[in-house]
């Protein structure tokens, strides 16, 4: 799914897709989501295109233990 | 005993800037240039005699029963094809014109059945008026010479009969289906005396083309085409104005009574929505109210491999409650979550989602419109600034060229798909996108100007392509572009499509549809100068969904068809209440009117009038919610109103989930797939039972009225209601009318609704609010609701789901006419004799190279799974495209779906997986398991009774 999101903003200029894509998923991901990503990134990320790496990079925060 | 309170003037009205003054009767009466003396008549209390005349219906001067006179004009002309011209004198009233009637009504009688006292029609019959009026005592001819008075009825029509004997042979039948649905289905066969009305080639009703809309019947002076329900339990003693609870056109209609048992229901002549039309749905389809598998106790049990036990209410939601707070206790506050239903009304939503955000304290609220129209929601938002259609229905009426993309009226919004077709007859144009040659692209007095047959997937190539051909051939609206959109963007966006890989010459490898057929689609629809674009699930449930709701957006606004009358971005909803749906906040990111839940603004407007604190976060999605299930961090759900083990993408992942959660409440008429799975059961209440409001497609509040107590004693509101309480957060509504004057309370866009508005008004379309008190028929005129228009880059990006060797086939799915949905209402009526089954449909080439005859059983499979079917051999589809329905469970359509979907709602990419198809002589596996399941999840009784 991210890798989608990126796809549709891929035109923009850099800055703007990535600030595209991860506002899009910090506004439609639930929080669980988003500390899935998280780890992933953490794992490397594999598997997401280079703007959905950096968008979700920006969008998703890990889990802070709570 | 008619029980209707509208009045027939007896020709339809017309509207012109010139105004007419004449006499009737010595009376003075000033009306339209075009109106006819029969009308101008009524319009001052002189009810000129008539039978073929109706005002649903254009003038036809056959029955020769309004004759009058005129003074200085020979002759006794016909009321009704006579037009009113000024200073006209006219005398609908004396010796010689009744007795000219009286001579008539004879012969009309000398032809009838003399058994009114036994007649369904008594109390209810033109012709029995008639004879009244013109005060017929005797019949000089006889009874005894040639008649029709003993042919015989034709009863194949599972909802009316045609008693030929009792027929006049006035053409108001005929008229109806040509005029009202547009379907020609009906005709006069031979000549004089010989004359009959004729279903097709002199066939009965149920072979014929005949759609069952019921117009005929309601045109019908007589009791020739007659309701088999007003045949069984006689005429009505009581009406009740309510609104349709099947597809997204909203039909107002008179639900007509004995009792509190429904006897038959009408179309409202002044419903603004259908103006008196109806649907075999609407009009016919109302008995799954009453079905004998209609749950009215609430059950609960521990297991789904529990039989069902009935408790009381109280003891259900008590334990559905405590059930949702120990799994909270257990597993956190977001670990439970609803869905609201597009079948409930606004209020039932609107408390649905409530509770989910103030008493499980979490945002995991979603709504079917999830698996259908979500993207519409994303891509005009993006686009004008607010997620609905633009137009009312009536705008169609100034409709030059229509658009349409994806949806497929006929079948699926048949009410306002004979309003297309009659503009169409008008001399309107449609140029119709679909993979499938629906009935827009060639039908009795409809053909397409272009049908665009491409492959599933790939509308935003598509798109890309007329938009392209549009700008680089010099077609767009410079003025409106101007000065309605965000230049910045446009420029863009232009420089984006005008790019060669936009072409209709490169963009024809992908859709195959060819370049001179696109490029001339586009240039007709830049002309209009009217254009419209309508569409339907075939835009927003693929991989690009929202995508191609931008593009659609983009095309209006390049050629600045939007902001009036006859233009606009119209989205077909599927369901009846999906705008209301989502308008109520049912999304997981979203409160009410669209405002995003981490806007603090309109949050803390709810956390005040609530009292609550608001999560900011947005909640789960209905995929993600069963993600989270598998997860074993979403273990319990409210479903209101929705069957999401049949309708959602890859049965068996959704099985999965669900199976995997330790609370499910479900909350319907029936126990339908959802409830396999269910732990509570609360049985809901049907449309006729509750007072609520729907939003229809064009933004149309109506009332929906109790026409008859709740059958398990309580209305969905009042479930949902008692269910907060016990859970904690109080709710003490007395009526639905309070959560309206709350809902309008808290969303600007509905600051104006209210049960009294909405009375007063008949309905009202919103925006309705201090800017617009009587609502909002036509959205965006003079400005974008975002201020200036945002056009969006449209990439064309292909599905991931690809066929290939294994899966050759794209599988496509939908709806029919007489279906419904999941089909859990129309399964349950006369309306399975069109469609007793779901069907794979199959060109005949891809037939042939696998052996596949018309009728065989076929397997179909996917990557997600396997089920089969019945084929049907047909060139609607195109070569490597198959069709399939979902209305019946143990089909199992969407075993076979694929998770794919839109890149920004998630909704379902329903309209394109690779499958194969072969023949087979077996049930899946998948169907034979369910079959078995289904047998134990469905146990009603005692445990130890039922496990013997």
């Amino acid at each position: 799914m991210a890798n989608q999101i990126a796809d549709f903003f891929r035109l923009k200029p850099e800055e703007q897709a990535v600030a595209g894509a991860a506002d899009h998923i910090k506004k439609f991901w639930d929080p669980r989501m988003k500390v899935k990503m998280a780890a992933h990134l953490a794992h490397g990320g594999d598997g997401l295109n280079p703007l959905a790496l950096k968008a979700a990079t920006l969008a998703c925060k890990p889990a802070t233990g709570q | 005993m008619s029980v209707h309170t509208t009045i027939d003037r007896g020709t339809p009205e017309r509207q012109a800037a010139q105004m007419i003054t004449l006499e009737i009767d010595g009376k003075s009466v000033t009306v339209s240039a075009g109106t006819s003396l029969m009308r101008a008549a009524s319009l001052v209390g002189m009810d000129v005699p008539k039978l073929c005349a109706t005002d649903s219906l254009e003038a036809f001067g056959s029955c020769r029963l309004c004759l009058v006179e005129i003074e200085g004009r020979r002759g006794t002309p016909a009321s009704c094809t006579t037009p009113a011209e000024a200073g006209m004198k006219v005398t609908t009233q004396n010796a010689k014109l009744a007795k000219l009637r009286r001579g008539v009504m004879e012969l009309y009688i000398s032809d009838h059945p003399l058994d009114c006292l036994t007649c369904a029609a008594n109390g209810d019959c033109e012709l029995q008026d008639m004879a009244g009026v013109v005060g017929l005592r005797d019949v000089r001819y006889g009874y005894d010479g040639e008649n029709h008075i003993h042919q015989e009825k034709d009863e194949s029509n599972p909802y009316f009969t045609f008693d030929p004997s009792k027929c006049i042979v006035c053409s108001r039948c005929v008229r109806a289906c040509e005029e009202v649905q547009g379907t020609f289905a009906l005709t006069i066969d031979e000549r004089g005396f010989a004359s009959h009305v004729s279903p097709g080639m002199n066939e009965d009703f149920l072979d014929s083309e005949c759609v069952s809309c019921g117009a005929c019947v309601q045109a019908c002076p007589t009791a020739t085409l007659m309701e088999k329900s007003i045949i069984q339990h006689g005429t009505p003693e009581r009406s009740v104005i309510t609104t349709c609870a099947y597809c997204g056109v909203g039909c107002s209609f008179e639900a007509e009574l004995q009792g509190n048992t429904v006897v038959r229901m009408t179309p409202n002549k002044d419903g603004k929505a259908n103006h008196g039309h109806s649907c075999v749905k609407g009009r016919f389809a109302w008995g799954y109210a009453t079905h004998k598998e209609r749950i009215t106790k609430p059950m609960i049990r521990a297991k789904i491999t529990d039989p069902w036990r009935e408790v009381s209410w109280e003891e259900a939601i008590n334990h559905a409650a405590s059930e949702f707070k120990r799994i909270q206790k257990k597993y956190g506050r977001g670990s439970v979550g609803g869905i609201t239903s597009s079948r409930c009304t606004n209020e039932e939503t609107f408390l649905v989602q409530k509770m989910i955000r103030a008493a499980f304290g979490n945002n995991n609220v979603d709504t079917c419109a999830r698996v259908c129209h979500s993207p519409t929601g994303y891509g005009l938002k993006t686009t004008f600034g607010t997620s609905a259609g633009t137009q009312d229905f009536d705008s169609v009426d100034e409709t030059d060229v229509m658009l349409v993309i994806g949806a497929n009226p006929t079948d699926a919004h048949p009410v306002f798909a004979s309003r297309m077709k009659k503009r169409l007859r008008e001399g309107g144009k449609v140029i119709v996108i679909d993979p499938r040659k629906i009935d827009l692209v060639r039908t009795p007095h409809v053909e397409a100007s272009y049908h665009l047959p491409l492959k599933p997937g790939t509308n935003v190539a598509m798109v890309n392509a007329i938009a392209h051909t549009i700008l680089t051939e010099g077609l767009e609206n410079k003025t409106f572009i101007a000065e309605r959109v965000d230049t910045a963007d446009f420029q863009i966006w232009a420089d984006f499509i005008r790019g060669e890989q936009n072409s209709p010459e490169n963009m024809a490898k992908v859709t195959g549809v060819p370049a001179s057929e696109v490029r001339a689609a586009a240039r007709l629809y830049a002309k209009g100068p009217n254009s419209a674009i309508y569409y339907g699930l075939g835009v927003t449930e693929h991989s690009q969904g929202s995508t191609m709701v931008i593009g659609m957006a983009n095309l209006a606004m390049l050629t600045g068809n939007i902001g009036r009358r006859g233009v606009g971005v119209n989205p077909l909803r599927g369901q009846n209440n999906v705008q209301g749906a989502c308008d109520m906040g049912s999304f997981p990111h979203e409160l009410s009117g669209y405002r995003h839940v981490s806007e603090d603004g309109p949050r803390h407007l709810f956390e005040k009038d609530w009292g609550v604190t608001l999560d900011p976060e947005p909640g789960l999605r209905i995929p993600n919610m069963f993600d989270a299930a598998i997860d074993g961090t979403f273990l319990g759900l409210y479903v209101q109103g929705e069957d999401i083990a049949q309708s959602d993408p890859n049965t068996k992942h959704v099985q999965t989930a669900l199976t995997a959660m330790e609370c499910i409440v479900v909350q319907d008429l029936f126990l339908n797939e959802t409830a396999l799975y269910a732990h509570v059961f609360l049985p809901g209440s049907s449309f006729l039972e509750k007072d609520g409001t729907f939003t229809n497609a064009e933004r149309r509040i109506s009332r929906v009225r109790k026409a008859i107590p709740p059958m398990a004693g309580l209305a969905d509101w009042e479930a949902t209601m008692a269910l907060s309480n016990a859970l904690g957060y109080p709710m003490n509504y007395k009526h639905p009318s309070e959560i309206m004057d709350e809902i309008a309370r808290l969303t600007p866009t509905f600051a104006g609704v209210s049960f009294d508005r909405i009375d007063e008004l008949g309905s009202v379309q919103w925006p309705c609010n201090e800017r617009a008190p009587e609502g909002t028929p036509i959205m965006h005129i003079g400005g974008f609701v975002r201020g200036k228009g945002k056009f969006e880059l449209t990439e064309y990006v292909p599905t991931e789901e690809r066929v290939g060797p294994r899966f050759p086939l794209i599988l496509t799915t939908g709806r029919i006419l007489s279906q419904y949905n999941v089909g859990a209402q129309t399964r349950r009526t006369e309306n399975s004799t069109w469609h007793e089954e779901d069907v794979l449909e199959i060109h005949p080439h891809d037939a042939e190279d696998r052996g596949i005859r018309d009728g065989d059983r076929v397997a179909i499979m996917s990557r997600s799974g396997e089920t089969s079917l019945h084929a049907r051999i047909s060139e609607r589809m195109q070569p490597g495209v198959v069709y399939t329905t979902f209305h019946h469970p143990g089909s199992g359509a969407n075993v076979v779906t694929t998770e794919n979907s839109d890149w920004a709602t998630g909704c379902p990419e329903y309209k394109v997986t690779a499958v194969e198809v072969r023949p087979t002589n077996r049930w899946s596996q998948w169907q034979e398991e369910y079959e078995d399941f289904k047998d134990i999840a469905l146990r009603i009784g005692d445990p130890k009774v039922a496990a013997e």
